[in-house]
């Protein structure tokens, strides 16, 4: 049954408001999920107010001056800062995204930070990545093949068949899709989601692959794909630009075609 | 657990906020398909206790149809046929939407925004001329 608030133990309760220095001109209040596995204390929304003047244009930006300045404590991941790394994933204003690539400019009024949306939370912004990497492994994400290595070259791929892969080979792996998934909030335990899927996809399309029809006869499960209703939500959130809705979709049409449909 | 013996007590982590609406931003593409389901839930349990309630009349003779029929032009039930009238178009169309979806076409986002729109629009205007074209008023 889906849920449709949050346990007791999750309830955000009002945090401690920051106020900028009294020489700041351009002031930007910065609402940021807290949580201490320590305290074991009921999640808080702290606020931050921060001077733009004396701040990086970006999201990620904001919440190292705070840890750098304000609350050392502050606890998330980053590690690229220019969107090709997929850490720093969160839920900013309402929808998943990288902070790195999230432009202040681009919010109007105060930006609220949230760890990705139904995960359990190690800290802060932090979740728990293990079910999702679990997934992921259970595809079997590398290429299958039966035939023998070619002794003096690579496996070789026309121009067309690897075009083919444009568009998926581009996922970082973030989870914006599938933790924006209503779907994968209620049924994560079983449904893969789109991130997995899309992955699941540009497999299963790889010319090089040679085990496509395993592929398929894994994911045909009423859970593991079927739990998408083309909700879309993970399209409109992916910060790669990428469409998982398409590449689900393209699956649950070579299951059908496969039955002669 | 051994390992974890000498660690301070964990406490149990808590589930991050998901709800759409207050921490998830509704998209054209998240409304419509939780409106595809309500209307079929919507249209399973109203219109088919509409229809039986219509049937059961029937059955009952000339006087028990009549009182039923007398129910049905008063407000409320306007009212209820009315919104049965755009759940049906809507479930329809909305329907339709998912084939052309189920065979991978008009699935990027401003596909899906512009078939979105259609399919409301759509629905309205249906909605519109069946209630007039029944009401007599066309």
């Amino acid at each position: 049954m889906a849920e449709l608030s949050l346990p007791k133990n999750s309830k955000i309760s009002k945090g401690q408001h920051y106020p900028a220095a009294e020489t700041a001109a351009r002031v930007k209040t910065v609402k940021v999920y807290r949580w201490d596995p320590d305290t074991g204390e009921n999640p808080r929304l702290d606020s931050f107010d921060i001077d733009l003047d004396n701040c990086g244009p970006m999201v990620l930006d904001a919440i190292i001056k705070i840890k750098n300045e304000i609350d050392q404590s502050l606890t998330f991941r980053r590690s690229c800062r220019e969107g090709i790394c997929g850490s720093c994933a969160m839920n900013i204003n309402g929808t998943n995204t990288l902070a790195c690539t999230m432009a202040i400019r681009d919010i109007s009024g105060d930006i609220k930070i949230y760890p990705l949306p139904h995960m359990s939370v190690v800290k802060d912004l932090v979740p728990d990545m293990t079910h999702f990497y679990a997934q992921y492994a259970s595809i079997k994400p590398w290429l299958r093949t039966q035939s023998p290595t070619p002794a003096d070259k690579e496996r070789k791929q026309s121009v067309e068949a690897r075009k083919q892969l444009d568009g998926l080979y581009e996922c970082i792996l973030c989870a914006c899709c599938s933790t924006s998934c209503p779907s994968y909030w209620w049924n994560g335990d079983r449904y893969l989601g789109p991130a997995v899927l899309l992955q699941a996809y540009r497999w299963i399309i790889d010319s090089r692959d040679e085990d496509a029809g395993t592929r398929l006869d894994e994911l045909e499960d009423p859970f593991k794909l079927y739990r998408c209703h083309t909700i879309m939500n993970c399209t409109n959130t992916c910060p790669k630009h990428l469409n998982p809705a398409k590449a689900i979709a393209e699956i649950k049409k070579l299951l059908l075609i496969r039955r002669g449909a | 657990m051994a390992t974890e013996k000498n660690t301070p007590e964990r406490h149990q982590r808590p589930i991050s906020p998901f709800m759409i609406g207050p921490y998830y931003k509704p998209q054209l593409s998240s409304i419509l398909s939780i409106a595809h389901r309500a209307s079929g839930v919507f249209l399973s349990v109203f219109g088919s206790a509409l229809l039986i309630y219509w049937l059961f009349a029937l059955s009952q003779g000339a006087a028990a149809y009549q009182a039923a029929m007398l129910w049905l032009v008063s407000i409320p039930g306007m009212l209820l046929l009315a919104a049965l009238c755009f759940a049906i178009y809507y479930h329809f169309f909305n329907g339709l939407r998912h084939l052309i979806w189920d065979t991978g076409r008009m699935m990027k986002i401003e596909q899906a925004n512009r078939s979105a729109i259609f399919v409301l629009s759509g629905s309205f205007i249906a909605s519109v001329l069946t209630i007039a074209i029944v009401g007599g008023w066309l």
